[in-house]
């Protein structure tokens, strides 16, 4: 696969004309050029990292991946002609379009129309609705919405599972139909999740975080506790899923792919196996993670980009205090319920005493006050519902997320590493080669230069990876962080709507209980 | 301490009267009228324990002066307590119930706490916390002045209590009674009287009374006591969780202040704006909190005590006709052995009279009773209702504010 395509010269990592045949890489200019490339990125990458076979990639299948990239291959095969015919259109967008600033790519709108006037092959589209996008990336319109519904248990005992409906309505011309739906579980979603992180984490792309595993909860449903906390359960479950779609397909990227249209869209799903906690490759994976968690610490970079230390920095306090955050309010969640239960507890009581009062009018006040206090029971139930779900889980989830754009900080260390090793490598068969001349081995040095030449493909190949998950990380991080800024404002405005509506109940049950009150004679 | 307990209670001197009023109203006719007076002027708090500067104004003759203060201990007024339940002129009255004793302790342990974590937390999280215990010290101390006051003024207006030699000489003399507490062989002898009577209150309690009034108030009034004791209960429980609530309003706005502080996005206005109100709504929840325990907690609570005082009183009235009926039947045996006859017919006589005399004031007593619950429900629940739809009012208009700028801002 290397073969296919000639690195440029060594050591110049700038844009050349010859290198618009290399899948738009000049587009590197522009905003643009992520999007552009990144259908080029991941297969390069993978191209690369099959190459030298690192066992770090852990998640998911490797045959199929494979498979995936020779499609990938073909696919750029031909695009690369086309690209190329249309160099001169491009112009406009490289010189309009702003410097690669962190700006946002905001993504998607409608597709169709441009489509249909070419009718492309397959593959061109893929690329040319990269350019739509480009082209109209100014509005917020997001045109597909995700909803996940409908939890139903399938089977019985310990092989019993939830199975949810997935509702996609689009009118995106990439899918089929308009809208339609089908039936998951939740390992499907994992498999899901496992796909796209080994096809985009390592270059940089940040892949939302699946929910997690709950072997104890899954357990409870398995067996059939029909009480509330497995009702619960399920719908915090099915809350969090219908998240975790939503935020992968607002990526533009993941939009894209493939394994998440067959998601939405095929009514059968091979079954993703190596998502279960127990099995070899669950197993596998934990091993890895500890591995890359060791490799961490030892790798030293030397960081050019101030840009990107400063971010790290950022990160990792916005972690602190998203999780101090999440901690007051989870107990502010379970203040909540108590609150609830005791008042609930205190109606009861009160009723009581209304009851016993010998008094007539007392003790219908006194019944008045019990019914009161059980509404607000209720009350607060719902707004403790409000806290969790709208507060807690979005606080929760940005902790994952988090923790997924530090594991793609992580990710470019890597690739500086690999860099880094490969010139190692390569000063050292210089040397070798040095000696071989001197030693006078003439089959030696042959040999030498091969390998020289050999690490010299992969420096290059190196810093150019390093490059690109720089640039997309950049990217990723602005889009991130715009879209961190409209998730809260979103949902915190939401949570304090839901406050006002408790209040606004309040005053309606208290002004009724007054008159009660003051009928007491 | 390093945190000065009193430099709270001096903060208590102006600030505690409006709660010692609300105390009062719970017991609506308690109207001060001109022949006595008495009111708490000032509470201190010292080490391990109150002193309250007990303010006197009588036009009575009883008295030396017409205005006088005196200093009195917790221990003394139960002293105090204590000789009016142990006179036997007294029992066909309901004995107002005594002040429980003020528990600073687990203020104070929170209070050393702080102390401790100081080093932990922000200086503004520090502040934050030290003004909340302060205020909740505070409360404390204003619930135990007001309480203490009642106490006082319902003796002061009890037309026979308040004739009481003791009641005056714990109003006047300026000092100290010696009252100490009750040392472990008191407090033993005492936990054995309350078995007993217990015990006792059961076997009396089974006879029946003639009396329709008296039976029906003894069915209502155990049944009343058990319920508003579970109601008591129940409600301070809702209340601490109320404020439990608030106090995490407290640290979720601080942490908002923090990531407003920290953020580099435009996110960060907003979670100024979003933590400033959860700072302004948290005194809102407290104040909720906070009346919540005044109008309902302390309510049902004070109505414990009250009906247990009822309770006791036709405890005593079923012990005299217990006595009563005795000693008619040791009167016939008298009569008919021809021994001891006027030994006998004196005791009967005394026992009736006994009897008789309590029976007339209980009942009066007793509709006092219900005339004066009725009141002090109705006063405070209204109070209730009231202070509910104001802070609710509060919370809605903090709230669409808040919504307003943020809403505007985006």
């Amino acid at each position: 696969m290397a073969a296919e395509r000639e690195p440029p010269p060594l050591g110049d990592g700038k844009p050349t004309d010859f290198e618009e045949l290399e899948d738009g890489e000049d587009l590197f200019t522009s905003t643009v050029s992520t999007l552009e490339s990144s259908p080029s990125s991941p297969e390069q990458a993978t191209a690369s990292l099959l190459a030298e076979d690192i066992g770090t990639n852990s998640n998911g299948p490797k045959p199929a991946e494979v498979v995936l990239d020779d499609d990938r291959e073909d696919l750029f095969a031909e695009a690369t002609e086309e690209v190329s015919l249309d160099s001169p259109e491009r112009e406009p967008i490289l010189s309009s379009e702003p410097s690669p600033a962190v700006t946002p790519v905001t993504p998607t709108t409608l597709i169709a129309p441009r489509i249909e006037s070419k009718s492309m092959s397959a593959p061109v589209i893929f690329d040319r609705s990269r350019e739509e996008i480009e082209e109209e990336a100014n509005g917020d319109v997001f045109d597909i919405e995700i909803g996940v519904s409908d939890p139903e248990k399938v089977g019985d005992g310990m092989n019993a599972y939830m199975a949810y409906r997935v509702t996609t309505k689009t009118s995106l011309s990439m899918f089929s139909k308009s809208e339609f739906s089908v039936k998951r579980r939740f390992s499907d979603f994992l498999g899901l999740h496992s796909k796209l992180a080994s096809k985009y984490l390592h270059v940089g792309y940040i892949v939302p975080p699946a929910p997690e595993k709950s072997i104890v909860g899954m357990t409870k449903v398995k067996v059939g506790k029909e009480d509330s906390s497995s009702t619960e359960f399920v719908e915090k479950r099915r809350a969090a899923l219908e998240r975790y779609l939503q935020r992968t397909v607002k990526h533009p990227t993941l939009l894209q792919d493939p394994d998440l249209r067959q998601f939405l869209e095929s009514s059968e799903l091979p079954r993703a196996v190596n998502t279960q906690a127990l099995s070899g490759a669950g197993i596998l994976r934990m091993v890895n993670k500890a591995a890359d968690a060791v490799n961490k610490m030892t790798i030293k970079m030397n960081e050019s980009d101030a840009w990107f230390e400063e971010k790290q920095q950022q990160f990792e306090n916005l972690d602190q205090q998203l999780r101090k955050l999440h901690a007051s309010v989870e107990a502010l969640v379970c203040h909540r319920k108590e609150l609830s239960a005791n008042t609930a507890a205190f109606a009861k009581s009160a009723a009581m005493l209304g009851n016993s009062e010998d008094h007539t009018a007392l003790s219908r006040a006194l019944s008045q006050l019990a019914e009161v206090e059980e509404k607000i029971d209720q009350l607060h139930q719902e707004q403790a519902f409000a806290d969790f779900y709208m507060f807690s889980e979005l606080l929760s989830d940005y902790i994952r997320l988090i923790a997924a754009v530090k594991g793609v900080f992580d990710h470019r260390m890597k690739c500086w590493q690999k860099w880094e090793d490969a010139q190692i490598t390569l000063l050292k068969k210089r040397e070798t080669e040095a000696k071989m001349m001197v030693a006078n081995k003439p089959d030696k040095i042959q040999q030498a230069k091969n390998e020289i030449r050999e690490w010299e493909a992969k420096v290059q190949q190196g810093e150019r990876d390093f490059e690109q998950i720089s640039k997309t990380i950049r990217k990723e991080v602005g889009r991130f962080e715009k879209e961190r800024v409209k998730d809260f404002k979103t949902v915190i405005i939401k949570y304090l709507e839901s406050l006002v509506q408790t209040q606004q109940q309040l005053i309606k049950y208290w002004e009724a209980f007054l008159p009660e009150a003051k009928a007491i004679a | 301490m390093w945190m000065s307990l009193e430099s709270c209670s001096s903060a208590c001197h102006n600030q505690y009267h409006e709660s010692s009023l609300n105390l009062k109203a719970i017991n609506v006719d308690l109207q001060s009228d001109a022949a006595l007076q008495v009111d708490i002027s000032d509470a201190l708090s010292e080490r391990d324990k109150v002193k309250f500067t007990v303010h006197t104004k009588s036009s009575l003759p009883n008295f030396k002066q017409n205005e006088f203060s005196v200093v009195r201990q917790h221990e003394e007024f139960i002293w105090l307590h204590d000789s009016f339940v142990e006179n036997e002129d007294y029992a066909g009255y309901i004995i107002p119930p005594a002040p429980p004793r003020p528990d600073f302790d687990a203020s104070r342990e929170k209070l050393q706490k702080l102390g401790e974590g100081e080093g932990s937390m922000t200086k503004e999280e520090f502040t934050k916390m030290k003004q909340e215990l302060e205020a909740e010290y505070l409360a404390i101390f204003k619930k135990t002045v007001a309480m203490h006051e009642v106490f006082l003024c319902r003796v002061a207006a009890h037309p026979i209590l308040r004739k009481d030699l003791n009641f005056h000489v714990f109003l006047e003399y300026n000092q100290d009674l010696s009252v100490r507490g009750k040392n472990k062989k008191e407090k033993l002898e005492d936990f054995f009287k309350n078995m007993v009577k217990s015990a006792d209150g059961v076997i009396v309690s089974g006879v029946k009374d003639v009396d329709d009034f008296f039976e029906h108030e003894r069915t209502f009034l155990l049944e009343y006591h058990n319920r508003v004791k579970d109601a008591s209960a129940k409600s301070d429980r809702m209340t601490r969780s109320h404020k439990s609530a608030a106090d995490d309003y407290n640290r979720i706005g601080s942490s908002l202040y923090a990531l407003g502080t920290q953020d580099s996005t435009d996110i960060c206005k907003f979670f100024l704006k979003v933590s400033e109100l959860f700072d302004k709504t948290r005194k809102i929840e407290a104040r909720v909190s906070a009346d919540e325990d005044l109008k309902l907690s302390d309510l049902l609570k004070y109505y414990l005590r009250e009906s247990q005082a009822a309770k006791d009183l036709l405890y005593r009235r079923s012990r005299s006709l217990v006595d009563y009926e005795n000693a008619n039947k040791a009167l016939d045996k008298a009569r008919a052995k021809n021994k001891d006859v006027l030994q006998a017919e004196t005791s009967q006589q005394l026992c009736c009279q006994k009897f008789e005399k309590i029976s007339e004031s209980a009942k009066q007593e007793l509709i006092d009773f219900k005339t004066r619950r009725v009141a002090a429900f109705r006063k405070n629940l209204v109070e209730l209702a009231e202070l509910e739809l104001k802070h609710a009012k509060g919370n809605l208009q903090l709230l669409q504010n808040c919504l307003a700028v943020l809403n505007g801002d985006t």
